[in-house]
């Protein structure tokens, strides 16, 4: 009897220890998201305010919300002080060419190395593979000494020297181990009888590439964008060493621009919030897809 | 069909992964108008040349050992083995990179570029303290995440938005936190000992510039390893759960006898991969502190790039780009092999 008393007084009692074991939760997860978020809150509040109250605001939580003199002046600062659109446009530029190249040329080489039948397909896919193991640093230096000499066809004929261009920045890149593995890895799990009956019925490679295959490739498509979007738009190592002239350079190499002169902290903020914010939005619109892309090279790998 | 692909791959990695290994053998420069030539080995030597002095203290006419006031032995000194000392070709041009004293002897290590030598040291440090805390971390938000909450999803994507942000861009901001006059972690340090805690310049010391670079790091990655981890959670039967809740398990049951054993490929790949990006190591140190103060944050990628690009030594920073693919190699192997499936 005493014991049945017991239990339901426990019972009794357990939704209010529940809610407080509830609110400890989140109260973790809060303080943890906030160490997250204050660098990228603090980046954009500065970029709102002048140089003299930005830095009299660390000392307090005013660093992180939008009081005192709030204006956009150093936005149209940054805009004086460098080609700040040249940089952006070059950038969209180098980014998206080198997405859409990639996702063509290796869609097509996925669907080759799962789909069809070819002499050395079993070496060059163990080659493939092998390229993951190998770093972008450590084939940077030889690389830029080819990049120095090859030729290219323009509008100026025939040049050698790739250093200073467009080309520079997207051609070595339109093809990585990992985006082509990762079509490898969902072309594999297509309904091969799909394509089988297709062929019976006389398509060529071409259009069932064209017409089954890729129709279906969404998910991956998307992933592979992502990735290459992420590590393009963020270059800095390789752009920093083939691109001097200003015709050329990405956003991230622009930044140096900031701390040549006077070090103007108000204007580096709105820099790198103009350059920030709109991947942060992009992010957030598209978050379910920016993390499975990243899940997805996990799963399999 | 897959030509362009693997001809474009052939011509930007294969290509430049084998011109690294004979490049470092020769002495081609970026741009030069003498003819390029094999120099064997030397650069490697010139590199990771290492060699032993031991210094033997001062001795008087009578044989003993000349002491200051303070009783410590007189030694002469380095310079006068390794400038151009006839009796001692092996140590010419080399410099100290730190002695041991072993009785009365003073054993000291030569390098020929001690600058190197740090830098491996310092990626070393980076890598062997990233791996596990950025790993281990990860782990831990993951498992955090992974709960059934309203809202949690909130949270993933904030755990995971500085992933998506350019690690310069992160290095500029940090560069700001860690500022020694008003940086936000000093003031936040100062508001939190009311005033107690004294300025920090963070990146302007030896002894902290390293760590901040590794914490800032780690920030900026965690939510990239935590994604991958919780798809490896993700993987794990939910009856396996079951059973162990009806078998009555701790939470550290659950974690140690169901999670982890599940988590087993998750774990390899999360480890191989912040390793070889933690080589890798460079936009941080550029942006932040171009490998100072007094070489506390050079690296071997920053090396790399000072001499094939900053000094157009090409066939050097071949060779440094060769010795960090031999060292991530290696590690990745050792590490494939350590966690090997034990049957």
């Amino acid at each position: 009897m005493s014991a049945q008393v017991s239990s339901n007084a426990s019972t009794s009692r357990a939704p209010d220890n529940h809610g407080l074991r509830l609110a400890v939760r989140y109260l973790v997860l809060v303080l943890i998201a906030i160490i997250f978020i204050f660098p990228l809150i603090f980046m954009i509040m500065s970029s709102l305010k002048p140089d003299g109250q930005l830095l009299s605001d660390t000392r307090s939580l005013a660093a992180f919300l939008p009081v005192g003199d709030i204006s956009f002046d150093n936005y149209v600062d940054a805009f004086k002080r460098a080609p700040v659109l040249l940089f952006v446009t070059n950038s969209v530029i180098v980014t998206g060419v080198t997405v859409v190249l990639s996702l063509v040329v290796c869609s097509i080489a996925g669907f080759a190395f799962v789909f069809i039948d070819w002499r050395g397909r079993e070496l060059m896919l163990t080659l493939l593979l092998a390229t993951l193991i190998v770093p972008f640093e450590t084939i940077a230096i030889p690389l830029l000494l080819i990049a120095s000499k090859l030729p290219w066809i323009g509008a100026e004929g025939l040049t050698f020297g790739w250093l200073n261009s467009y080309q520079v920045q997207i051609v070595p890149f339109v093809v990585d181990g990992l985006t082509v593995y990762l079509f490898i890895q969902y072309f594999k799990d297509l309904p091969g009888e799909l394509i089988e009956a297709a062929r019976v019925e006389g398509a060529t490679w071409w259009q069932v590439y064209r017409r089954i295959v890729m129709p279906l490739a969404g998910p991956v498509v998307a992933t592979a964008a992502i990735l290459k979007f992420l590590a393009m738009y963020n270059q800095y190592l390789w752009p920093l060493m083939v691109v001097q002239e200003e015709t050329y350079r990405p956003v991230m190499v622009g930044l140096q621009y900031f701390f040549q002169l006077n070090r103007a902290w108000g204007e580096i903020m709105a820099y790198l919030s103009l350059i920030t914010v709109p991947v942060l939005a992009f992010y957030l619109v598209l978050q379910r897809a920016f993390i499975a892309s990243i899940a997805s090279t996990g799963v399999k790998g | 069909m897959a030509g362009p692909a693997i001809f474009l791959i052939g011509l930007f990695v294969v290509v430049p992964f084998l011109f690294a290994i004979g490049l470092s053998f020769t002495d081609q420069r970026l741009v030069t108008p003498n003819p390029t030539q094999f120099v064997g080995a030397s650069n490697y030597n010139q590199l990771l040349g290492l060699n032993l002095l031991p210094l033997e203290p001062e001795r008087d006419a009578a044989g003993q050992i000349v002491r200051d006031e303070a009783g410590a032995a007189k030694y002469p000194a380095v310079r006068s083995f390794t400038r151009k000392n006839p009796d001692y070709p092996q140590y010419d041009g080399m410099r100290e990179w730190f002695s041991v004293g072993v009785g009365d002897t003073q054993w000291v290590v030569l390098a020929r570029d001690v600058v190197f030598m740090t830098a491996l040291v310092n990626t070393f440090i980076f890598v062997l303290v990233v791996a596990p805390l950025q790993g281990g971390l990860a782990l831990g938000l993951a498992l955090l995440i992974n709960q059934k909450l309203r809202g949690i999803n909130v949270f993933r994507a904030i755990y995971f938005m500085p992933v998506v942000v350019s690690i310069v861009v992160v290095s500029l901001l940090w560069r700001f936190i860690y500022d020694g006059n008003s940086g936000l972690l000093n003031n936040l340090l100062k508001s939190l000992t009311f005033g107690a805690f004294p300025s920090v310049e963070w990146l302007g010391q030896p002894e902290t510039a390293l760590g901040a670079i590794i914490v800032m790091s780690v920030w900026q990655a965690v939510g990239f390893h935590m994604v991958i981890w919780l798809s490896g959670l993700q993987t794990i039967s939910p009856t396996l759960y079951e059973a162990a809740s009806i078998e009555g398990a701790s939470k550290w049951q659950v974690f140690r006898y169901v999670t982890w054993p599940g988590l087993r490929n998750t774990a390899v790949l999360v480890l191989v991969v912040i390793t070889m990006q933690a080589f890798g190591l460079f936009s941080q140190i550029d942006v932040m502190t171009k490998g100072g103060p007094l070489d506390s944050t050079q690296t071997i990628v920053f090396q790399a790039v000072q001499r094939g690009y900053g000094k157009q030594d090409i066939s050097g920073g071949s060779t440094i780009s060769v010795i960090l693919f031999v060292l991530v190699l290696s590690i990745s192997l050792i590490q494939r092999w350590l966690t090997r499936e034990k049957r």
